[in-house]
């Protein structure tokens, strides 16, 4: 998908979310200088083409109380990966799944996956419920709750380079 | 693909929240309706007003429970990025932590339970940026840098699911 100038623009004015009005999608349109239907199709595109990967409500988990958090890396045969990697992600604590390389001797694990929860043992009983319900017993793996955030900063888009750079990649 | 629970876990509700901001909470996280009036969807699903749907939303944003109503978009492929790790000895935590947070190109930076105990995420214009970054932290610290870049996402948001 081709991003323009306006898809641009579009991205830049919703990054820190929609204007919370009766009809936003007006609102956005006007600051755009584009019409309403217009930019309501484009959003549709946009989400089609996976640019967006979903429109909604954006929780802080933390300031919610979900604030155990694990990575829990596995070390999972390579011609495994992927079905293991599918399983994981569709898990509904889990809230991301990542292969990475293994880095032998000291870092054995391919698989990554984050496990958020109110309290330790909820993340530590949905890991156990994982592995039970999907025989993972004979797949080596570690976790590692999270003890400190030095620092967390969600990426933005919020700058025309950036965004030239996004827009790149998506073509590319 | 939809998500099915397994087994939902105890644990209880915040009481400070009502029923209406833990509906929106939970159920609104994805499929926002592209429509001229949006929040009138939702109203009607949730039984209340629209002015009703835009006050409960704008109370949960400024308590800082929510960061927005809108898009999430994909991850930046552009440019490079990657998780790194160090195995910290634990009197020089906070200190290796704080020089790893001044660079600007670390967006994330957490202490984790483990002999590699601090773990990053470096994003830069290129592969050579993230690989500098990495290497001043590997000179600065005297420790081996784990570097271990994103291979292949097999997830897909569908937001989180809140008291499960």
């Amino acid at each position: 998908m081709v991003l323009n100038d306006t898809d641009h623009a579009l991205i830049a004015a919703t990054c820190d979310g929609l204007p919370l009005v009766a009809r936003p999608y007006a609102a956005l349109a006007q600051q755009l200088g584009m019409g309403e239907r217009e930019l309501i199709e484009r959003f549709g595109e946009l989400q089609a083409a996976g640019l967006v990967k979903r429109m909604g409500v954006v929780v802080r988990h933390r300031a919610l109380g979900y604030s155990a958090n694990a990575m829990v890396v596995w070390d999972v045969p390579d011609p495994d990966v992927e079905r293991i990697g599918r399983l994981l992600s569709a898990e509904p604590c889990v809230t991301l799944c990542y292969q990475r390389p293994r880095r032998l001797p000291r870092w054995p694990y391919n698989l990554f996956c984050m496990i958020h929860g109110r309290e330790r043992y909820a993340v530590q009983r949905c890991l156990d419920q994982i592995i039970e319900s999907h025989a993972l017993q004979s797949v080596a793996h570690e976790v590692l709750f999270s003890t400190r955030a030095f620092k967390q900063c969600g990426a933005r888009y919020g700058n025309m380079r950036k965004l030239r750079e996004y827009a790149g990649a998506v073509h590319g | 693909m939809q998500r099915t629970r397994r087994q939902p876990e105890p644990v209880s509700t915040p009481r400070s929240l009502s029923a209406l901001e833990k509906v929106l909470l939970n159920d609104f996280q994805r499929d926002f309706p592209l429509c001229s009036e949006p929040f009138r969807v939702i109203a009607e699903q949730c039984a209340v007003s629209v002015e009703e749907v835009l006050a409960t939303l704008q109370s949960l944003q400024e308590r800082g429970l929510i960061s927005r109503v809108g898009p999430v978009f994909a991850p930046r492929r552009a440019g490079a990025s990657t998780l790194a790790a160090l195995a910290v000895p634990p009197a020089e935590l906070e200190a290796v932590a704080e020089l790893v947070s001044s660079f600007n190109e670390v967006n994330h930076n957490y202490q984790r339970e483990h002999e590699f105990n601090l773990w990053f995420v470096v994003t830069a214009p290129d592969p050579a940026c993230v690989a500098s970054v990495l290497e001043q932290i590997g000179q600065a610290t005297g420790l081996p840098v784990l570097d271990l870049p994103l291979e292949r996402s097999f997830y897909i948001d569908l937001g989180f699911p809140l008291w499960c």
